[in-house]
């Protein structure tokens, strides 16, 4: 399809503010100004609304497909938090107004609705405290990673290691890096941390172990008090990576279990929109010996009811965002819960569970399920059998997919798993949505046994088919000619 | 119960089938002492409900104000066309284009988006990946450190965003980053003393364009010393000026950054933000975060796909380039709609008409006996004023009257407690800017 730039006309306007009575030249002295025009799209608005359009038309989101992928989290995301976060109360205050003198008495409402938010995240995990200001779960992790690097060195404590199960999300290690830690791998054994594993690495140079529970192949922790225990013998700290709470919400509140840090990634747990991979935010909570080294700028109650921003913290790490994080972002999450309390919110747990264990139950003898039990909200199946047969993979059994016009789940994640296929339902999909994709993945499946090439040319009738991703790496065109 | 579809036959035939009793079996493994100890959360309310709480807490904010306030965030027009098209679910409710078959929408938008920066700061490669300007500075210093081998030092300017400055202090706390200040003088960036402090230990010196006090100057010989010593030249720019501004190509940076929250983001209390990072074709092994590519399909289609992504945390791990694994997928739409909408007259306008009122208000209240402007170099849309009194004071006296004054320069610098900062926007009437300079004449 044609670029919005490759539609330019010289000349050719949409959204054109008023003639200004006086033009840069009079501001600006010429060595300061840029030498020719910036080479932007020159269309209607006709134009930009048709090209987009269409554009959308070429892509799956939830409100469209059915959109399985494990680990991403990918539910239904209400309506009505977009009328809240559209509210010209919410989109209209500037971020510093609250920090000028008076200027918390006009943002009443938003600190008011930061604050709440926390409040509501901590009961929900077991916190004592949380902060809103990481911009995505990844920024939450550093935030987490950071904060514990804070806690050890004010206690005199010499800490250089953050370990990591090998299961863990990439970002994980990524994060533990960049707060200045090196990365300890573990190997999982039956598909969870192995305590001996952790044993046989576990010193005193460690800060952290960063779990996800349940993890990224849908299993519950089972040796968590076990690893509590070993943590707290030598002052580590236990990280929890909240990519999978949705699992668990109602069911189990981590600060209860042992976990000193958590974050959300709130587009997994509360539901909200991600946009192509994007906006999102990652809300940290602590424990409380923990909560004197949350970034600064703390919404906070005072005596006679109204909200402020906190700015005494001298331990503070300081700031991760600009302001106050995502704040859009998060109120949509708090909108969520709002509406579905903590009974919704189990129930929202429950029935994805639900989902997931019907799921690999009709699948179990179509594709090898590696870790066949009761699963939590996802979980791993795996196409190395059906590889091995007739050199259908697991990428083949995706685009099969897309071809019916569902989207694919996770693959090739996570890494310990051969021709890896992680689905994850969620709890916002019915009955009938799961036997319409199972039935087309059963299918695809048995057909590819009797035929792959067939399936090896798919997807057929998607806007491109199979693209060249070596071509893009090598002649890496990045942008539009103009 | 909300967004839940099964009915209760439903769910009994799907435990059957998974083989379980009750819902509750499933949860067999959490033990009875791992359970919550509590679980006070508030009964749901209907979504009528949770509309009228949530307009009862949105009217607390005070949202009739004349503000000045900027300081790198600014209130711009956002064509209503940007809601629309953002909203279609398709872009709105998608996940990370893992499926480029059908993901096509999201990659050409950031291809697109791609493209424009490029066009607009005239450099070689963007991203769409990053949460804000703070976070693209953060990004682009750990690009240089990278590039430059064993160079630790960062060089930046004391007029750059010290609310950026702050966010690069925690980012860098416990990493082998040295961050050395060179100070401004009065509000301009004192370019000698930061080729002075570019030595064979520097990796990079950072500045901003127009810098916090407003002020716009030239980089492109400070970049050419950076060259010299085998330093990069690291600028952050605001992407409506840039319609008019030198650019940073032009000054030969290597890297530029900015935040577009100015590109069709409302202010919405602190975010969601984009932060905009583009390099030259010599530094894209090391820009982080998603970069879409176009490619062919197996019929020779033209296509987009996710590309170099060996540098990411999902392949690489522990040694990825960055954390970020998100794109800010929608928010870089919105930047590119903003921009599409615009086009380049309808940008080069909004800076223009910006800049006009911020000077008509810089004219009028330097009339005011002792109110002066903090230097005379030439400005953009935002100036720093100095007061006969205490800037904090005179924000607090006309908040009351409707009006925010600006930004406080001594929140962040030493020994301008008298300073302002003032910024103006194409949203600013004649009239309001009469107003506002009579105000705050009443009360020096």
């Amino acid at each position: 399809m044609k670029t919005i730039f490759s539609q330019s006309v010289a000349g050719r306007t949409a959204c054109l503010p008023p003639m200004p009575e006086e033009r840069a030249e009079r501001f600006l002295p010429k060595e300061l100004m840029r030498a020719k025009r910036p080479a932007l799209p020159e269309v209607s608005e006709l134009d930009v609304v048709r090209h987009f359009t269409k554009l959308s038309t070429f892509n799956y989101g939830v409100d469209s497909n059915f959109y399985p992928l494990g680990s991403c989290t990918m539910k239904y995301n209400p309506k009505y938090t977009e009328y809240i976060a559209a509210l010209p109360g919410y989109t209209t205050p500037h971020p510093a107004l609250a920090q000028l003198p008076k200027g918390a008495q006009y943002t009443q409402g938003s600190l008011e609705t930061m604050y709440e938010a926390e409040q509501m995240l901590c009961e929900l995990t077991g916190m004592d405290a949380f902060t809103s200001q990481p911009m995505a779960g990844a920024n939450g992790e550093l935030t987490g990673a950071l904060v514990i690097a804070a806690y050890h060195k004010d206690k005199g404590n010499k800490k250089t290691k953050i370990i990591c199960p090998d299961a863990a999300h990439g970002t994980n290690p990524a994060s533990a890096v960049l707060a200045g830690f090196e990365v300890v791998n573990i190997e999982s054994k039956d598909g969870m941390v192995d305590p001996e594993a952790l044993e046989a690495v576990l010193d005193d140079d460690v800060a952290a172990v960063m779990m996800t529970c349940p993890n990224t192949l849908g299993l519950f922790e089972n040796h968590l008090p076990a690893i509590v225990e070993k943590l707290r013998k030598v002052d580590a700290l236990l990280y929890y990576d909240g990519a999978n709470f949705n699992a668990i919400m109602g069911k189990m509140r981590i600060g209860d279990v042992g976990f000193d840090v958590v974050h959300l990634n709130v587009h997994k747990t509360l539901g909200t929109p991600h946009g192509g991979g994007g906006p999102g935010a990652g809300p940290v909570g602590v424990c409380s010996r923990l909560e004197p080294y949350l970034p600064n700028h703390r919404p906070a109650k005072a005596d006679d009811g109204t909200f402020y921003l906190d700015t005494d913290n001298p331990k503070s790490i300081g700031h991760m965002s600009p302001f106050y994080g995502s704040f859009a972002v998060m109120l949509k999450a708090f909108a969520y819960m709002v509406r579905l309390g903590g009974e919704g919110l189990t129930r929202a747990t429950e029935r994805a569970v639900l989902n997931a264990n019907y799921m690999r139950k009709r699948l179990e003898n179509h594709l090898y399920i590696p870790y066949d039990r009761i699963c939590m909200h996802e979980f791993v199946a795996s196409a190395s059998k059906l590889h091995d047969e007739c050199g259908v993979r697991a990428l083949d059994i995706a685009k099969g997919l897309l071809e019916k016009g569902h989207h694919a789940p996770t693959i090739y994640f996570p890494l310990i798993v051969k021709e890896c296929l992680m689905f994850e339902p969620t709890e916002t999909e019915s009955k009938e949505t799961l036997d319409g994709f199972l039935d087309d993945l059963i299918e695809i499946i048995e057909a590819g046994k009797k035929d792959p090439e067939s399936l090896f040319s798919a997807p057929h009738n998607t806007p491109v088919r199979r693209l060249d991703e070596t071509k893009a790496a090598r002649e890496m065109v990045l942008t539009d000619e103009v | 119960m909300p967004y839940t579809p099964h009915t209760a036959e439903e769910t009994q035939a799907m435990l059957d089938v998974i083989g379980v009793r009750t819902i509750e079996d499933l949860f067999a493994d959490i033990p009875a002492d791992m359970r919550p100890k509590s679980f006070d959360l508030p009964q749901g309310l209907s979504e009528m409900e949770t509309c009228a709480y949530f307009e009862q807490l949105a009217g607390k904010n005070k949202t009739g104000l004349v503000s000045f306030l900027g300081a790198g965030f600014y209130n711009h027009y956002i064509p209503k066309a940007i809601d629309n098209i953002v909203g279609r679910g398709e872009f709105y409710t998608a996940y990370t284009p893992y499926q480029p078959e059908s993901s096509q929408g999201t990659l050409q938008a950031i291809f697109e988006f791609q493209t424009a920066v490029c066009n607009l700061l005239e450099m070689d490669v963007a991203n769409a990946s990053v949460y804000d300007g703070g976070t693209a500075i953060f990004e682009a210093m750990m690009m240089a450190v990278r590039a430059g081998r064993k160079r630790k030092k960062i060089v930046i300017d004391e007029s750059v965003n010290p609310i950026y400055r702050v966010m690069l202090d925690t980012y860098t706390d416990n990493i082998d980053i040295d961050i050395v200040v060179v100070p401004h003088t009065e509000g301009l960036s004192n370019v000698d003393a930061l080729k002075a402090a570019i030595d064979a230990d520097c990796a990079a010196v950072v500045v901003q364009n127009p810098n916090f006090f407003g002020n716009v100057q030239d980089f492109t010989d400070l970049f050419e010393h950076a060259h010299a010593n085998k330093a990069l030249g690291i600028i952050s720019v605001y992407p409506v000026m840039q319609s008019v501004m030198k650019t940073p190509g032009e000054m030969g940076a290597d890297i530029a950054v900015a935040e577009a929250q100015s590109l069709g983001q409302p202010l919405s209390f602190g975010g969601p933000y984009l932060g905009v990072m583009s390099c030259t074709k010599k530094m894209i092994r090391q820009i982080p975060g998603r970069i879409v590519g176009r490619t062919e399909d197996v019929d020779g289609k033209t296509g987009y796909v996710l590309t170099l992504q060996a540098r990411e945390q999902h392949i690489r791990r522990a040694k990825a380039t960055s954390n970020i694994c998100s794109n800010q997928a929608l928010c870089a739409l919105r930047a590119l709609i903003h921009m599409s909408l615009l086009g380049p007259e309808g940008l080069i306008r909004t800076a223009e008409l910006s800049m006009e009122r911020a000077h008509y208000l810089a004219d009028r209240l330097t009339m005011i006996d002792g109110v002066e402007l903090l230097n005379d170099a030439p400005f953009g849309n935002e100036f720093a004023i100095r007061l006969p009194i205490n800037a904090e004071e005179a924000i607090e006296a006309l908040m009351d009257k409707g009006f925010v004054t600006g930004f406080p320069a001594g929140r962040y610098y030493e020994g301008m407690d008298n300073v302002l900062l003032v910024a103006c926007t194409e949203l600013h009437s004649f009239e309001q800017i009469g107003v506002f300079t009579e105000l705050l004449g009443g009360i020096l």
